[in-house]
């Protein structure tokens, strides 16, 4: 198995705990609770974006759709936390998969360009579809419910309660994308972030594994989607805007998208900002703007990029053929050793 | 019919104002590798420079000087942000950085105007209607057609038979060999990121006098401007303008018959063009894929 570093024990037990102790520091558990969910977005979105290299700048449209999907099964069908939950991920999950195809060629700058494009059909959905969505003034009258375990019930109207069910998705969450990245398919994943054409000339359809990566982020980031709109018990088109989309991906970068819970480091940063600023001044946009640009110009690596790299990254599979030439170099000492040697950097 | 027609015709104008940023964005995008989503940004400086002045200089004045504004502030920014990050391959960052600048133009330009709607007074001689019948073709609408489209012949010319056209162009096939054969790269850029500015602050101005000043109105029209590039097939400049059109015109001929969808047309387009023709209408085989 892999060996957790000591602060991944820390974090747990710290998330673990949150309720006892946000509170005295200032904080509310809605806003713990609010990061754990963009959390999971962020952390989904970087399977695509750091460890695929598919520059995904539309994920808002799977979180809002697994917002409304969730809220609209609560309000119309059921009144039932888990079946809401199951359906809003459905209900983005598919959607990725749908819509992977159309991107999974693509590269760069115009895998970029159509992500933000697809997102924005369904803005206009729900903008537009008024009866049923509510419009512009969002998605309200639906309620998350208590759950029901036989004669058990747990009642996560209680925000503490809600925290927990949220953690609890968080962590499986966390589980399945960690076992995805220590898998073959993860390894794929990062050899086709690191090098396109090496991968498709050693044989691999790496169009089917961006789709794979594009669908499976879809459908986590659906599941945060489903979580937001309880948290709440509401949903509004903003939820499904390219705003925040562009605010994902740049809680990732602050974090560091290289490392597994950079977008973590990243979304608390965030959230907690944009939660003081908005109480403090009108023009917190320009702050958060100011954001963007300040660590595109001076922290491009992120907060976790800063930290001294260690020498065996459990968090970053390294390409099987990078480790391959790793072993062979390392038998021989080869003039080849130097240029390797900034690829092992490369790949950190 | 009339009302077909109507709405053909106002969609007709909105797929010029998508046409002009389009054209702008895709110039950036080839030779400079950036997707600029401060473009609606630039629009949005052009028209409220051009209110602002409007005042002293006249409509006309307003005219000419709001977009070369857009283009100033732009030489300046591309200069001090955008320039450093040229030597990073990865467009994720000036993605970021011109999406910060967005963000950063929208609420300055709240702050600065006020978040409410302003209207752009036109001369009044253009808002007289040209006949009873076709009672929406006004001089000002019929105006922002010609503009556009000298706007774009000019362009089409410099491009084609001026040096820095021609440079521009080779530019965005091979930089480094156009660096080779001497040319400063650094400032081709510079002028070519100026340029769509430009096309960016005019179509601001044109659109102020129809659609009135708000804050969002770049955000707005930025994400038809993409879907254009993506119909029309990127690397083409006439496919940009093609593709800005027809969602434009297929957006108005929504309106009349089931408004609601008018916008979710623009982007069921788009997928359909990616389906049956991936690289776009005119795009280049295999660029980007």
């Amino acid at each position: 198995m892999i060996r957790r570093h000591p602060v991944e024990i820390l974090l747990w037990i710290a998330l673990a705990t949150l309720p006892l102790w946000l509170g005295p520091l200032g904080g509310y558990t809605a806003l713990g609770t609010k990061i754990l969910i963009y959390g999971i977005a962020a952390l989904a979105l970087n399977l695509v974006l750091g460890f695929t290299g598919g520059l995904s700048f539309g994920h808002a449209a799977y979180f809002g759709l697994g917002a409304y999907g969730a809220g609209m099964t609560l309000k119309y069908l059921v009144p039932s936390t888990p079946l809401a939950i199951v359906v809003g991920t459905l209900a983005g999950g598919l959607a990725a998969t749908l819509l992977g195809p159309l991107v999974m060629r693509r590269r760069g700058i115009y895998f970029a360009m159509i992500t933000i494009a697809i997102g924005q059909l369904f803005y206009f959905i729900a903008v537009r579809w008024n009866n049923v969505t509510g419009g512009e003034d969002g998605l309200a009258g639906f309620r998350r419910q208590p759950l029901h375990f036989g004669s058990f019930v747990f009642d996560v109207q209680n925000e503490i309660k809600y925290y927990y069910l949220v953690l609890f998705c968080f962590v499986i969450a966390v589980v399945i994308m960690r076992v995805l990245l220590a898998s073959p398919l993860g390894h794929t994943w990062v050899a086709i972030r690191e090098n396109r054409r090496r991968a498709l000339f050693l044989g691999l359809r790496t169009d089917l594994y961006v789709w794979a990566a594009f669908a499976i982020s879809g459908t986590i980031t659906a599941l945060a989607g489903t979580l937001n709109a309880m948290l709440f018990n509401f949903t509004s088109p903003q939820d499904l805007h390219w705003i925040l989309s562009g605010n994902f991906v740049i809680m990732i970068v602050m974090g560091g998208m290289r490392k597994f819970w950079g977008p973590l480091v990243g979304v608390t940063i965030f959230v907690v900002a944009q939660d003081y600023l908005s109480s403090l001044t009108d023009n917190w946009m320009s702050l958060i703007g100011l954001l963007f640009v300040l660590i595109v110009l001076l922290f491009p690596k992120g907060i976790l990029g800063l930290i001294a790299p260690r020498r065996r990254e459990v968090s970053t599979p390294r390409a099987p053929g990078i480790q391959q030439a790793d072993a062979v170099l390392e038998e021989d000492g080869s003039p080849l050793r130097d240029s390797t040697k900034s690829l092992r950097e490369a790949t950190k | 019919m009339q009302l077909l027609l109507f709405n053909a015709f106002n969609g007709l104008i909105q797929g010029v104002f998508y046409a002009l940023m389009a054209l702008g964005l895709a110039l950036i995008l080839s030779l400079n590798s950036v997707i600029n989503m401060a473009h609606g940004g630039f629009l949005v400086i052009g028209a409220y420079l051009a209110y602002t002045l409007a005042p002293y200089l006249g409509f006309w004045g307003a005219l000419v000087v709001g977009p070369i504004g857009a283009a100033v502030i732009g030489l300046f920014v591309e200069r001090i942000l955008i320039r450093p990050l040229y030597k990073r391959p990865d467009p994720l960052y000036t993605l970021l950085l011109t999406f910060g600048l967005a963000l950063i133009i929208e609420d300055l330009t709240r702050t600065i105007w006020g978040a409410q709607g302003l209207p752009f007074q036109v001369p009044a001689a253009l808002n007289s209607p040209i006949s009873s019948v076709l009672f929406f073709i006004t001089g000002y609408r019929l105006l922002v057609v010609g503009i556009t489209m000298a706007v774009m012949l000019g362009l089409y010319f410099l491009l084609r038979y001026s040096r820095l056209g021609i440079r521009i162009r080779a530019g965005t096939l091979d930089l480094e060999t156009v660096s080779a054969l001497g040319v400063n790269i650094y400032l081709l850029r510079a002028l070519n990121f100026g340029l769509g500015c430009l096309l960016a602050g005019l179509a601001g101005v044109l659109a102020a006098g129809i659609l009135g000043l708000t804050p969002p109105m770049g955000s707005s029209l930025i994400m038809p401007s993409f879907v254009a590039i993506i119909v029309g097939g990127v690397g083409s400049l006439v496919g940009s303008i093609l593709g800005g059109l027809l969602i434009g015109v297929a957006a108005g001929i929504t309106t009349t018959y089931y408004p609601a969808a008018s916008e979710a047309v623009i982007y069921l387009i788009m997928l359909i063009v990616l389906v049956i023709r991936p690289r776009g209408l005119l795009g280049q085989e295999g660029l980007f894929e």
